[in-house]
């Protein structure tokens, strides 16, 4: 250092501290400024190219453009910018997925699945759909959550597993419906219609509180028959589901670690009630195709009708 | 060596300082300045209408909490936003959102176009605990939202607030009619700042959105909130070309 300061003398700041520090005064160096100079031009010309300087009531427009397709559509052209840019994508994308959404729109359901191609196209689509919108509540490969989201991939249906029903609960969402017994009924009759419940499926219930629960399931008092049918087998307009098939979506009872737990998840149930099921409305969010490709992406989960 | 001219800012603190706010200003200025006057770059679109108590309210938690940390709430322009997201964000949008959460920091998803995507009843769940719902979710639990009564006794001066901002919510008779004629009855009488504590328990109420009627909770309001995001413009109004033309 010493020998350098010898060979070039530079300016110093003029100040000198305990004696002996001071302070360069060093010019910038060279590159440094240069670099600097370039952004400056860099920025001249993107303010030419792109959208930028306002300039009274408006701004700059920049001078390149892009075209796309107006509803109507004419081809029509608008100064650079990204809604332009992203609109012409879009329409760029559509226009290669075009035959196969146009397959899809025209084609009937069971004709989409038969054709491997358009099955395939509709797996990975659809796939991509379902993990944005419906993965959050059914969970991403359509099992549900007890107590909470249906299981789509098991032939086990609220309303209904045919193509038709399934773009319907789609289209319009659903909010099953159950009113609370816990007023309505004693903590006994609640309990024998558990067990009675459990008895549909087969599991460990109490004979002689099932019988009475029995009764009173097709009782006017309960009316429960009226929803789940007299078979207590559901009645799928109105979502109330099946009590014998060993399926159970609200009530956990295959979470439930013994009897007392599954009867306990049963009575919850039935003291209550149920107005918490809301499948949003896809209508509008998502489009027409996009709603008919997810019918037979859920269709094909496995439980399909 | 010659000697640097900006010696004399250099070694003068007073001198310095001017400088350096006159350099800042100019960035500001050049920034801010031309969103009074360009009138062509707001979209002329319907629906937008300031929040409702309630909503302000959940608002105000989301911020509390700091869910702007990990969530932004504006959809870009680009496709593949638009399809996941939806469509993307206007700026009449956000125009009366004091302050804005536009943001560009996502640990999460960008929530502005979540309204009316899922259930109350999932929003619950899901902020009680979202790894219930979305086993890989890294995100926080806020169980305490749901026990917590919301604190409705400052909705008032809350909304006064924003409206000293320019919000439009009414004070009086005369901004109230104002407020009617620009977004029909129903929406002017949840903007009027007397009746807003009974506005938000009733709304609170007839939404029920956390489950649980009995009581007005911090999760009521959040929920309601979130709700809302993204819902107030009908693009089915609007043709994509036209919103082009507003940049
Ligand atoms: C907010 C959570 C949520 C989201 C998101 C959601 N669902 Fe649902 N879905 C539900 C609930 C809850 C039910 C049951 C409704 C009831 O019990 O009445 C349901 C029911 C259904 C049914 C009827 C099932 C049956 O057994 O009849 C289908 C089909 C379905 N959803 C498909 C979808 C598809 C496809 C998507 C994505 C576009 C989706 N869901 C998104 C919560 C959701
Ligand atoms: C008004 C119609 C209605 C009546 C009456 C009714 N239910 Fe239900 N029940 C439903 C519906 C709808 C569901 C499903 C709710 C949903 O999907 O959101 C349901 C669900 C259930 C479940 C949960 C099944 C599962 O998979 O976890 C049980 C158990 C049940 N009901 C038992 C009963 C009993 C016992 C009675 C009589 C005391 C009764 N229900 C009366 C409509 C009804
Ligand atoms: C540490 C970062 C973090 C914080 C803080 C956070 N979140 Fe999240 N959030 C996430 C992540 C990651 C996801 C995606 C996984 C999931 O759905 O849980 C998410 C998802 C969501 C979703 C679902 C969005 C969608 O479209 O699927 C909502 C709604 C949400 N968060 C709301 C909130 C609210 C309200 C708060 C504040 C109370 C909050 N988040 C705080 C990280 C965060």
């Amino acid at each position: 250092m010493a020998n350098e300061t010898a060979r070039t003398p530079v300016q110093t700041t003029g100040h000198v501290w305990d004696g002996d520090l001071q302070e360069y005064n060093n010019p910038l160096p060279v590159w440094w400024i240069y670099a600097f100079y370039v952004t400056i031009a860099f920025a001249v010309i993107y303010w030419i190219i792109y959208p930028s300087w306002p300039v009274g009531s408006g701004f700059l427009k920049g001078v390149g453009s892009i075209s796309y397709v107006n509803q109507q559509g004419e081809e029509e052209s608008w100064h650079w910018n990204t809604r332009a840019k992203l609109l012409r994508e879009t329409q760029a994308a559509a226009a290669l997925q075009r035959p196969y959404y146009d397959k899809i729109a025209s084609l009937p359901y069971d004709q989409i699945t038969k054709d491997p191609e358009l099955s395939s196209f509709v797996l990975s689509a659809g796939k991509a759909i379902f993990s944005d919108n419906c993965a959050p509540c059914h969970q991403a490969g359509g099992q549900g959550v007890i107590g909470h989201f249906p299981n789509l991939t098991d032939d086990d249906w609220l309303y209904g597993g045919t193509f038709e029903k399934i773009s319907e609960s789609i289209h319009k969402g659903r909010r099953g419906y159950m009113p609370p017994f816990g007023e309505a009924l004693e903590a006994g009759q609640i309990d024998a219609l558990a067990n009675y419940v459990l008895s549909l499926s087969g599991l460990k219930a109490d004979a002689e509180k099932a019988a009475r629960g029995r009764e009173l399931f097709h009782s006017h008092a309960a009316a429960c028959y009226y929803c789940h049918g007299d078979d207590a087998k559901g009645r799928q307009d109105i979502g109330a589901p099946n009590l014998t098939d060993k399926v159970w979506l609200w009530a956990d009872v295959p979470g439930a670690a013994d009897d007392a737990g599954r009867l306990a998840a049963v009575r919850r149930v039935i003291a209550g009630g149920l107005d918490r099921g809301v499948m949003p409305a896809w209508e509008g969010r998502l489009s027409e195709e996009q709603i008919k490709l997810l019918t037979v992406y859920v269709h094909e989960l496995g439980g399909g009708k | 060596m010659s000697k640097l001219k900006h010696e004399i800012i250099e070694t003068n603190a007073g001198w310095l300082l001017v400088a350096t706010m006159l350099a800042i200003s100019v960035g500001g200025l050049v920034e801010i300045t031309p969103l009074f006057m360009i009138d062509d770059t707001m979209e002329k679109v319907d629906g937008v209408r300031p929040y409702t108590p309630l909503e302000q309210r959940g608002r105000d938690i989301y911020i509390r909490e700091g869910c702007y940390t990990c969530h932004s709430q504006m959809v870009r322009p680009f496709r593949d936003e638009q399809l996941r997201y939806g469509h993307y964000s206007l700026a009449a949008e956000s125009k009366y959102d004091h302050p804005f959460q536009w943001g560009s920091k996502r640990t999460g998803p960008d929530l502005a176009r979540v309204g009316g995507k899922y259930s109350n009843e999932w929003h619950v769940q899901h902020l009680i605990k979202p790894k219930s719902v979305v086993p890989e979710s890294v995100m926080p639990n806020y169980p305490w939202l749901l026990t917590t009564p919301l604190d409705i006794s400052d909705v008032g001066d809350r909304l006064r607030a924003l409206r000293a901002t320019g919000v439009p919510y009414s004070a009086n008779a005369e901004e109230y009619r104002r407020n009617a004629e620009r977004f029909g009855e129903d929406v002017a009488r949840q903007l009027h700042i007397p009746d807003a504590q009974r506005n938000l328990v009733a709304q609170a109420q007839a939404g029920n959105f956390d489950g649980d009627r009995s009581s007005v909770t911090e999760m009521d309001a959040l929920v309601a909130y979130l709700q809302v995001l993204g819902t107030m413009v009908d693009f089915r109004q609007y043709k994509p070309e036209d919103l082009v033309k507003y940049r």
